[in-house]
Formats: structure tokens, sequence, C-alpha cells
């Protein structure tokens, strides 16, 4: 493990070749062609040393965590630990007991509703979210709010995809309770001025969660820079396992908060009549949890870690700004998603073919795409279609790949034309 | 390996840019909603029945090829069958495209319908077939509802 943040390391040239070389799945072949992996915002591919990882973890250190006391149960407790450890890191938390372990982004939301949401809100009150979010920054509130009463509140966007920074003050009132907003958007890439957001916000005494579950694969992520309260994320976009995810909260925040759910691990003691609660983070990991998993985001950071981030970052950025081009370029394409601030993201239609025949085309020329509404069906709503066809990138990707991807639209404009 | 022309067929990528019967009934004797959230594919199909006849068919919506395409030669095949044979059809169809790839394509009395043997070598394709078929279902039973609301 490098521990590199490589923040201040000079620009090298990014070798893709190497790192495709990572990444086992990358050499496949799909109906005889080679894979073109474009659908790394629904999940990203693991590298080697995440596989090799998680298998070491199942074959020489299976045992359950935190109340063994022989040596397996130690080895894989202290494994766990040391995961968190690495999480705490590499979003810079200031307190490792900041870092929860949950099954993924969704389920971090959920836990937020579930405590601060159901303990904090009344009848009346508001929480504040965006026109850009996931299903799963929306359905947990309003579940919520037909126990609780309160309103869910939007901040609407523009054309391009951007939110309306002009709306934002006006929205929040007295009755915000709570900001949650995404990073960066799953459907059209735009990554939010989520510095702004919490500023605005907390001048105003209202606490903000961030979904950055398209955040962390593209962007360094520094808790205590963005000084969100929440910051939820998911390993298996990160190029970690399924199953694993993050929720980070600052800690006096976190301890003020009831237990998630009940169980095993969460308590510090138990009697028919009461029990005792376990500190944070313990208090919201109830069972056993995906240990393995667990193990495997470690790695993934591992991974990420020993990357030069800035050159990672230039090669995205060159590398959306040519899939940009090349599908502008298409007669009858049309990009969705067009905010000045983006990560990897090609959001698009194409005129007179429906998102889902592009998508079943593509996969025939071994190109692997999202065809949809992406989870996001208020953005669909918003910008008048009913689904997009979506690629997006990881630093994996490559040039070839996206005029790959262009030669099989042309097949697409082919057969519907 | 499959070959995507035997999924896009003239037929289907005709009925797709020109699909028939795609207008309400006013006032139909019955209609039904059906959507497919995986793709977003939303239909309408309305129904004017004789007795037993099914004396106008016709469909509204937004979807992809297969869809829009499945629904117009749906509507075009069930004009004046009865409500008897809509559903052996219904049947014939549904076999015909959820058949293992390898089996021998029965296309029975599905006539041009038999355009969509093709979906069968695309698994997650099915549901768009389908789904005008079982939006015609839901409507049909609508009718034998006594309680029906339309």
């Amino acid at each position: 493990m490098s521990g590199l943040t490589a923040v201040s390391r000079p620009t090298a040239a990014f070798d893709v070749r190497r790192i495709r070389r990572d990444f086992p799945i990358l050499q496949e072949s799909v109906h005889g062609k080679p894979l073109v992996y474009l659908d790394n915002a629904a999940t990203a591919q693991k590298p080697q040393s995440v596989i090799d990882t998680m298998v070491r973890s199942l074959a020489e250190e299976n045992a359950n965590i935190h109340r063994g006391v022989h040596a397996l149960s130690e080895r894989a407790t202290r494994s766990f630990e040391d995961a968190r450890a690495k999480v705490k890191r590499f979003i810079n938390a200031a307190d490792v007991r900041e870092i929860v372990f949950v099954r993924g982004t969704t389920e971090a939301i959920n836990l937020v509703a579930q405590t601060f949401g159901r303990t904090r809100l009344t009848a009346g009150d508001e929480v504040l979210i965006s026109a850009l979010e996931h299903h799963s920054n929306i359905v947990p509130w309003q579940l919520l709010a037909e126990q609780v009463g309160f309103r869910l509140r939007v901040i609407p966007m523009t054309d391009s995809g951007e939110l309306r920074l002009d709306l934002y003050q006006g929205l929040l009132t007295p009755r915000t309770k709570l900001v949650s907003v995404v990073h960066v958007s799953n459907s059209l890439g735009t990554i939010n001025p989520v510095e702004e957001l919490v500023s605005v916000a907390h001048e105003r005494g209202i606490p903000v969660l961030l979904d950055g579950a398209q955040a962390v694969p593209h962007l360094k992520v520094d808790v205590q820079a963005l000084d969100c309260d929440f910051y939820a994320f998911s390993g298996h976009k990160m190029f970690g396992p399924t199953g694993i995810g993050v929720l980070y909260g600052k800690r006096t925040l976190l301890e003020s908060l009831p237990p998630y759910q009940g169980g095993g691990d969460m308590i510090s003691s138990v009697t028919f009549e009461k029990s005792e609660y376990n500190v944070v983070p313990y208090k919201f990991e109830a069972g056993t949890p995906n240990i393995t998993g667990a193990v495997g985001l470690g790695a993934a950071i591992d991974y990420l870690e020993g990357l030069d981030w800035p050159a990672v970052q230039e090669y995205e950025h060159e590398l959306l700004a040519y899939g940009t081009e090349r599908l502008s370029a298409l007669t009858g394409v049309r990009i969705l998603g067009t905010a000045a601030s983006k990560a990897s993201v090609l959001s698009f239609v194409m005129e007179h073919v429906h998102p889902h025949d592009i998508g079943t085309i593509l996969d025939q020329e071994g190109v692997a795409i999202r065809t949809g509404h992406h989870c996001t069906q208020p953005v669909m709503e918003r910008l008048g279609v009913p689904a997009t066809a979506r690629a997006s990138l990881a630093f994996y990707n490559t040039r070839d790949e996206i005029d790959t991807l262009v030669a099989a639209l042309g097949k697409v404009q082919e057969i519907f034309t | 390996m499959s070959d995507l022309r035997d999924l896009y067929q003239e037929v289907i990528l005709d009925h797709n840019k020109r699909p028939r019967n795609f207008r309400a009934i006013a006032p139909p004797n019955q209609k039904a909603e059906g959507y497919n959230p995986l793709c977003g594919d939303r239909i309408t199909v309305y129904l004017r029945l004789n007795g037993d006849v099914i004396e106008d068919v016709a469909f509204e919506g937004s979807g992809c090829a297969i869809s829009k395409a499945s629904a117009s030669l749906m509507t075009d095949a069930l004009k004046g069958r009865t409500i008897g044979e809509a559903d052996s059809l219904f049947n014939e169809f549904h076999h015909m495209v959820t058949a293992p790839a390898d089996a021998p394509v029965e296309t029975g009395r599905l006539d041009k319908l038999a355009v969509f043997a093709g979906v069968r070598e695309y698994p997650v394709r099915v549901k768009c077939a389908s789904l005008a078929w079982h939006t015609l279902r839901a409507a049909l039973e609508a009718k034998h509802d006594v309680v029906s609301t339309e």
C-alpha cells in the first residue's frame, strides 16, 4: 500500500495500457467482440488486487469479528478495522469513528432518514433535495414523510443539467432541517458545487448530506474540506465489491443519533428490560457485517491511492472531452447534460431510435452501455425524454473504445434509416 | 451469434416508423395501461367490443422499436377476432418469444406476428415484445370485471 495521495506530484503521462492489465474482465469478449465496458456509473470493474484480497480474506482468515478470542477472529477483526481506517484516510475524515459501514449509498441515506430524519423532523418541516437526485435520495425521504408529514422540496435545474443556485437560498427556510444533494449526477454527470451548497446551508445552521456514489470514483473527496455533515458512497462504484458502502457522519452528530437497526454488535449490554447501545460507529452496525466486502473496499482504496491521481483526472477529463466531441458530431445524436463542470458521463438520445434499441445493437458490438431512466425519473421528465442511452467512463477506458462506440452508433443508424 | 437483422426485421422497422392503429378509440369499451419500468415504455390499449368480437383495437404510447412494432402488428392481427381467438394468439405469441433460442420456431396461426421470433435470442427484450399483449389482456380482463370503473 503506497499511502500516497499524489496531490503534489507532477502529472506524468497516464499509461492506460498498464492500468487495463490490472482489470482481468477487460480481456473478456462479448458476442465475439472485445468487451468495451462503458457502464461504469452502474458499477465499476474490479482490479485483480481487490479480487485477490477478497479471496485471501475468505481462504485465510474467515471468522466473525469483534467477539472472537481466537487468532483467526483477531486477524479478521484487524483486517475489517484496517479497512475502516483506509476509508477514513481516503475521504480525510477527522476520526475513524465517523466511518459507518453499510451495504451501499442507498442504505447510507436510509440510515440517515431513519435516525436523523425520524428524530429531528416533524410535520411542517422541510428536507431540500435537488432535481438531479437518484431515486435513492428521493424515496427514503418520501417513505419517512409518509410517517412524519414533512415536506420534500427540490432545487430545480437548468436545461443543461446544472442546479439553479439562484433559487437555492430562497428554498432554505426556517423549516429546512436538512439539505440532501447529489455530489455528481449519475444520469448527466453534473458535478454540483457542493462546497457552496454546504456553506450557504451552514450559514443557516442546516446540516447537509452529500450522495457521493458517483463522486468517489472520479474526484478526490475531502469531507473536512467540504465540511458536509454526512457523506454517502458505495464500494462497487469505486472498483470495490458490491454490498459494502460507507456513511460518513461528523462524530458529534452521529453520537447524537439513535441506533438504526437492533441486533448484535450494536449494543454494549442487553437485559430483557433495557439495552445499552455501543459507541459509534458500532451503534449503527447491527449484525455480522460484510467483512469480505469491507476488506475488498480497503483493497480498492489501496489501488486508487497507488495511482497518480492528477494524471488520472486529466486523462478522464480528456476522454470525456473526446467522447463529447465524437458524439456531438453524429447526425441526430443529442447529448443530455452539458454542465460546465462534468464527470465521465455521456448521456444521449438519438433521433427516431429508442435508447433500448441502441443498447441492444451496441451490445452486439461488444459495447456495454446503460439505457433507461437511470433511476432518475424526475431528471428524464424535466428533460422531456422517457429514457437516455448512457455511456459512463472510467480511467481504464480508451479513445479506441470511444471510437468503437461511435462506429457501433453508426450501425444503429444504418439499421434505423 | 445472433444476427441483429433477425431482431430488427424490415416489417418491425416499418411498423416502428409508421405504427398502425396508433390512436385512441373514443369511447372505448375497455382500455388498459401498460408500463415497462426497465426502459420506460408506456402504452395504452383501447378496445371496442361487439359482444365477443373485437371490432376495433388501437394503441397510444411511447417505446422502443420492438414494443411499438409489436403493438402495431398486434392491433392489425386482432381486428375482427373473438376474445377467445385473441387469447390463443396471445399464448402462441408468448410461447414463440420465450422458447429456447435453439428450439424450432412454431409460428402456428401467428402469420405476420412471426417476425418477432428473433426476440427469443434477446431475453431482455421479451418484455418489450410482450408489453402490448399483456396490456391487451388487462384490457380484456377488465371487461369481465363487474366493478370496472371504465
